[in-house]
C-alpha cells in the first residue's frame, strides 16, 4: 500500500483502487477456468501432432483406442479424487488401496471363486478400504493428508505380508474381459466405456445434484457450509467411500489386465492421479473445477505419457516429467492470477495518470 | 499548554467501503494515564493499530514531542518509543523470559549474544517492577498477569516513552490488577505516558488522569476524569438520539415461540433461561467474551449443551446439530459473515440457497429457476447491490454480504431468527436498513434474538434487553426500563472488584 505516503488524495485513490480490483479478481477467475480448459486443448492437440510425428501409426483408429488401455484405470481413480480435492481434501492411499484389493481378490481367485464373487470383492474391498480413511478422517479430525500417508504404507504393507514374495497369477478366463475386452463388434475397449459412463456420472453429480452443490461449498468454506445445516463429515465420507470404490474397480480392471497380482502392482499411481485431477483445473486447495477440465486432463496426461513410451523414455524420467507437470499444474493458475492483478493494476494507474 | 509528547492530528482510516476511524485527534502529556474510551467497534483497536505501526493511516499527522513520525512497521513504532501491551500477548512460549524480552533487540559482545548481561539486565528490570518470575522460565509456565508484565518489562527494556494496553484487566484476578495499578503509576512516575483502554469505569476512575471518547470511528469528546461524571462519559459512549436512529414499529408480541430453561454448556455458560414470543425482539448484551454467541451456538445446534432445556413453541426439542435447528424452524446470521456466514467465492444465487438446496432440488437434481426465483425475491426485499444475482459474494461490500447472509436465512422461512452482530462492520447506511428490515420481520410474527455489542442498537432496536456477563445472565431490563447506565453497568459491574457494591438491577 502506498496511502500513507502522502495525505489524502493518494489514499483515497487507493481505497477504490482495491475495491475495483476484488471486482475484476473475481470476474477473471471465472475466466480463467474456461480459458484453463481451452488451453487443456490446445496442449492435447499439441501432444497429438508431436505422437503423431513420433509414429505414423499413432493416428490409426484401432491404435489410438488401444492405447488408452494404460491410463483408464488411473482416469477411473482420478474421478471420484476430484470430489475428495474439491471438498478439500486429498487421499494418497488409493494406488496401495488397489494393490491391497487385487490381493483380495487373488486370495479369492485362488479359494475358487468365480468372475461375479471377484468383482464383489473389489468392489467392497475398495469402499471398505476407502471408507476406512474417511472415518479416520471424520471420526478423529484428523488432516487428510496425515491420515492416507499412513493407509498410503499400511495397505501396501498388508498387500506385501501377504504375498510376500509370491503372486497371484490365476484368475477365471471370463475375468480377463474387464481390462482386455472390447464392446462386442467395435474396437472400443471396455475401460474406456466404463470411464465414458463413471465420467458423466460424476459430471452430473456435481454439477446437476445438490450434493454437487454441498460439495463446492464444503471445499470453499467448510465453516459456513456446516453452519448452513449440510452435516460436513457425512460428506466428506462419502467422497472417501467412493474414492475407494473408485480404486477398487481399478484394481479389477488393472488385475483383469495384466492377470497377476503383485506387490509392487500400481506403485506410485497416486501421483498420477492426483497430476491428473490438478492439470484438470481442480483447485488443490478445494472448492473449484469442472469434469470437463479433468476429462482432458485424463487424455492429455494419459497421451504424453504414451508419447513418452512411444520414444522408450524410461519410466523413471517419466517421473520426473509427471512431477514437474503436477508443480505447472498447481502454481499455473496462481501466477496467471498475480500477473492478472498486478497488469488491471498498471493499467488503473496509468488510466488514472494526468 | 506545553507540547504534548504524542498528538495525533485529523487521523483517519478507511477499508473498502467503510470509515473505521474519521478525524481522531488525540493529546497525551508524560506523566499521565490517559483512557481512551469506546464502545465495541468504535474504532479504539484501530487506532490502537495505527500508533503500533500494523496500520497505516488514510489522513492525519501523529507527533512526538513535537516531531512528526510517521511508522511503516511496528518496529519503527517501538523505535521511536511506542509499545503496545496486547489484549492476547504475543510471545514465544518455548522461550525464556530473558529470550522472549530481547527477541529482536539482543545484547551481543563482540559479536556474541551477551547472555550474561541479558539476563542481568532481565533481573533488574522485573525487580523494578516488583515481578517475581525467574528471568529463565520459559513463558509457556507463566500465568496471563505474569506474561502482561513481561510484555511491559519488554516495553521498557526498549526505553519506551509511550504504553499502550489494550483492556489489559480483562483476564486478572483482583490481586493482579492492583499489581498492574502499581506498575502503571509508577511508569508514569518515570515521566512515561501509558494510553489505557478500557471500557469499564471503575478503572477508568482508578487509574486514568485524562481521557479521550471515540463512537462510531469518530472523536466524540475528551476530558480529565476528576472533573467528569460516569453520566457524563457514558452520554458521551453511546451518544445520540435513539429514536431517531431506529424505527421500530410497535408489535403485540404473540404466544411463546422459544423457551430456554436453565441452558449450561460447561465453563462456557450457566443457568441461562429466557422466553421469547412471536415478534418479539430479544436484546443480548455484553461484552466480548460475555457468552452471547456462545448461548446461540448451542440453540442453533453447532455446539452442545450440558444442561438445560430448549422448547419450541411449546414442545420441547433436541437439537444436535444446524439442520435439526432449521428444521425447528430457527436460523442464525452468525457473528463472523467472512468465516461462517457467507462463501465468499461462490455467487449470490449459490449462497442463499445452500441451507434450503435439497428443498429446491427434485430428486435432488437442482432446478435453476426455483433458485433464481429466490435469489430474486430475497435479494431484492434485502435490497442487495450487486450486478446480477451471479455475482461472487466477494465483489459486494461488507454491508451487501450481510444482506445476503441474512437473505439466505430469510429463505429458510424461520419462526425464531437468531442475528449475531448483525451490523458489525457495515457502514451506517446499510445498518438503517438492516435495523428496519429486522423491525418489519418482527412485524410479520417473527421472533427475534438480537446479540450486539452495541449498546445503541440494542436499546433502539429491542423490547427487552438480557444483559450476560462471564457466562451469566445479569440482568433483564424491559424496553421501557431500559437505560445506556442501566445495560453498560449490568454488562460490566460484576467486575468492578472494588467494594463490590452492585446497582440495584
Amino acid at each position: 500500500m502506498t496511502g500513507q505516503k502522502s495525505g489524502t488524495e493518494t489514499s483515497a485513490r487507493a481505497g477504490t483502487s482495491r475495491d475495483g480490483a476484488s471486482r475484476t479478481r473475481a470476474h477473471s477467475l471465472r475466466n480463467l477456468a474456461t480459458q484453463w480448459e481451452m488451453l487443456l486443448v490446445y496442449l492435447l492437440v499439441a501432444v497429438f501432432l508431436v505422437n503423431s510425428f513420433i509414429s505414423p501409426y499413432f493416428l490409426n483408429a484401432p491404435n489410438l483406442l488401444d492405447s488408452t488401455f494404460n491410463f483408464m484405470e488411473k482416469a477411473i481413480m482420478a474421478l471420484p479424487m476430484m470430489l475428495v480435492i474439491i471438498c478439500g481434501d486429498i487421499d494418497i492411499s488409493v494406488a496401495s488401496n488397489l494393490a491391497l484389493t487385487s490381493v483380495f481378490m487373488g486370495m479369492a481367485s485362488a479359494a475358487g471363486a468365480h468372475t461375479p464373487v471377484l468383482i464383489l470383492v473389489g468392489l467392497v474391498v475398495g469402499s471398505a478400504l476407502g471408507w476406512f480413511n474417511g472415518m479416520l478422517i471424520t471420526r478423529f479430525a484428523i488432516p487428510s493428508i496425515a491420515v492416507t500417508i499412513g493407509t498410503l504404507s499400511l495397505y501396501r504393507g498388508i498387500a506385501s505380508v501377504i504375498l510376500g514374495d509370491g503372486a497371484y497369477t490365476v484368475y477365471p478366463r471370463s475375468f480377463a474381459y474387464f481390462g482386455q475386452g472390447y464392446i462386442p463388434g467395435t474396437h472400443v475397449p471396455f475401460e474406456l466405456v466404463l470411464f465414458a459412463v463413471l465420467a458423466a456420472g460424476t459430471g452430473f453429480l456435481l454439477h446437476k445434484t445438490s450434493f454437487g452443490r454441498r460439495v463446492y461449498a464444503i471445499g470453499n468454506n467448510q465453516t459456513t457450509t456446516r453452519f448452513s445445516g449440510v452435516n460436513v463429515d457425512r460428506y466428506r465420507l462419502i467422497a472417501f467411500t467412493l474414492n475407494g470404490l473408485a480404486a477398487g474397480i481399478a484394481s479389477i480392471l488393472l488385475t483383469s489386465r495384466v492377470g497377476s497380482t503383485r506387490p509392487n502392482i500400481a506403485t506410485g499411481w497416486e501421483l498420477d492421479v492426483i497430476t491428473t485431477v490438478v492439470l484438470g483445473g481442480v483447485a488443490i486447495t478445494g472448492g473449484r473445477g469442472k469434469i470437463w477440465g479433468v476429462a482432458l486432463g485424463v487424455f492429455l496426461l494419459g497421451f504424453l505419457q504414451f508419447g513418452m513410451g512411444l520414444v522408450n523414455i524410461p519410466g523413471q524420467v517419466m517421473n520426473i516429467a509427471d512431477g514437474f507437470i503436477l508443480i505447472i499444474a498447481i502454481m499455473a493458475p496462481e501466477l496467471i492470477r498475480r500477473g492478472r492483478a498486478k497488469a488491471s493494476l498498471s493499467a488503473r494507474r496509468a488510466a488514472k495518470a494526468p | 499548554m506545553e507540547e504534548p509528547l504524542l498528538r495525533l492530528n485529523g487521523i483517519s482510516k478507511r477499508f473498502p467501503g467503510i470509515r473505521a476511524l474519521d478525524n481522531v485527534s488525540l493529546s497525551v502529556h508524560s506523566g499521565e494515564v490517559h483512557a481512551l474510551i469506546g464502545e465495541n467497534g468504535a474504532g479504539k483497536s484501530t487506532l490502537v493499530k495505527i500508533l503500533s505501526g500494523v496500520l497505516p493511516p488514510s489522513e492525519g499527522e501523529i507527533y512526538l514531542e513535537g516531531r512528526r513520525v510517521a511508522f511503516r512497521s511496528p518496529h519503527e513504532s517501538q523505535l521511536v518509543g511506542i509499545s503496545a501491551i496486547h489484549q492476547e500477548a504475543t510471545m514465544f512460549p518455548e522461550l525464556s523470559v530473558t529470550e522472549n524480552i530481547f527477541m529482536g533487540h539482543h545484547l551481543t559482545k563482540r559479536g556474541f549474544i551477551g547472555w550474561g548481561s541479558m539476563e542481568k539486565r532481565t533481573r533488574e528490570l522485573l525487580a523494578s517492577l516488583d515481578i517475581g518470575i525467574d528471568p529463565r522460565s520459559k513463558v509457556k509456565t507463566l500465568s496471563f498477569a505474569e506474561r502482561q508484565m513481561v510484555e511491559i518489562a519488554k516495553a521498557l527494556s526498549i526505553n519506551t516513552k509511550i504504553v499502550i494496553m489494550d483492556e489489559p484487566t480483562s483476564a486478572l484476578t483482583l490481586r493482579e490488577v492492583e499489581h498492574l495499578y502499581k506498575i502503571v503509576r509508577q511508569l508514569v512516575a518515570d515521566g512515561k505516558a501509558v494510553i489505557f483502554i478500557s471500557h469499564k469505569f471503575e478503572e477508568i476512575y482508578e487509574i486514568a488522569d485524562s481521557y479521550t471518547v471515540l463512537r462510531d470511528g469518530a472523536w466524540v469528546g475528551e476530558g480529565q476524569v476528576k472533573t467528569s461524571t460516569v453520566d457524563q462519559i457514558v452520554r458521551l459512549m453511546v451518544g445520540r438520539s435513539l429514536d431517531q436512529m431506529y424505527e421500530k414499529t410497535e408489535v403485540a408480541p404473540g404466544p411463546v415461540a422459544l423457551k430456554v430453561d436453565h441452558l449450561t454448556r460447561n465453563g462456557v455458560f450457566k443457568d441461562i433461561s429466557f422466553e421469547l414470543r412471536q415478534g418479539e425482539i430479544l436484546g443480548f448484551f455484553g461484552l466480548v467474551g460475555a457468552g452471547r454467541s456462545e448461548v446461540m451456538r448451542v440453540l442453533f445446534g453447532i455446539d452442545r449443551a450440558d444442561g438445560g432445556e430448549i422448547s419450541i413453541g411449546g414442545t420441547k426439542v433436541a437439537i444436535r446439530n444446524p439442520a435439526e435447528a432449521m428444521r425447528q424452524g430457527i436460523a442464525l446470521v452468525p457473528e463472523d459473515r467472512q468465516l461462517q456466514g457467507a462463501i465468499l467465492a461462490m455467487n449470490i444465487r449459490e449462497n442463499m440457497t445452500l441451507p434450503i438446496i435439497s428443498n429446491l432440488a427434485k430428486h435432488r437434481i437442482l432446478r435453476r429457476e426455483a433458485e433464481n426465483e429466490i435469489a430474486e425475491r430475497y435479494g431484492s426485499m434485502l435490497q442487495v447491490k450487486s450486478a446480477g444475482w451471479e455475482a461472487p459474494v466477494n465483489s459486494l461490500s461488507g454491508g451487501n454480504q450481510q444482506k445476503v447472509v441474512i437473505a439466505k436465512w430469510l429463505a429458510t422461512n424461520p419462526r425464531v431468527l437468531v442475528l449475531d452482530e448483525p451490523t458489525k462492520g457495515i457502514d451506517v447506511g446499510t445498518k438503517a436498513t438492516v435495523h428496519k428490515f429486522i423491525s418489519e420481520l418482527a412485524a410479520r410474527k417473527i421472533a427475534v434474538i438480537l446479540v450486539s455489542s452495541e449498546l445503541p442498537e440494542i436499546l433502539g432496536m429491542s423490547d427487552s434487553v438480557i444483559v450476560m456477563h462471564e457466562g451469566r445472565i445479569t440482568a433483564r431490563i424491559s424496553r421501557a426500563e431500559a437505560s445506556p447506565e442501566k445495560v453498560m453497568l449490568a454488562a460490566t459491574a460484576a467486575t468492578a472488584g472494588h467494594g463490590g457494591e452492585r446497582s440495584p438491577l
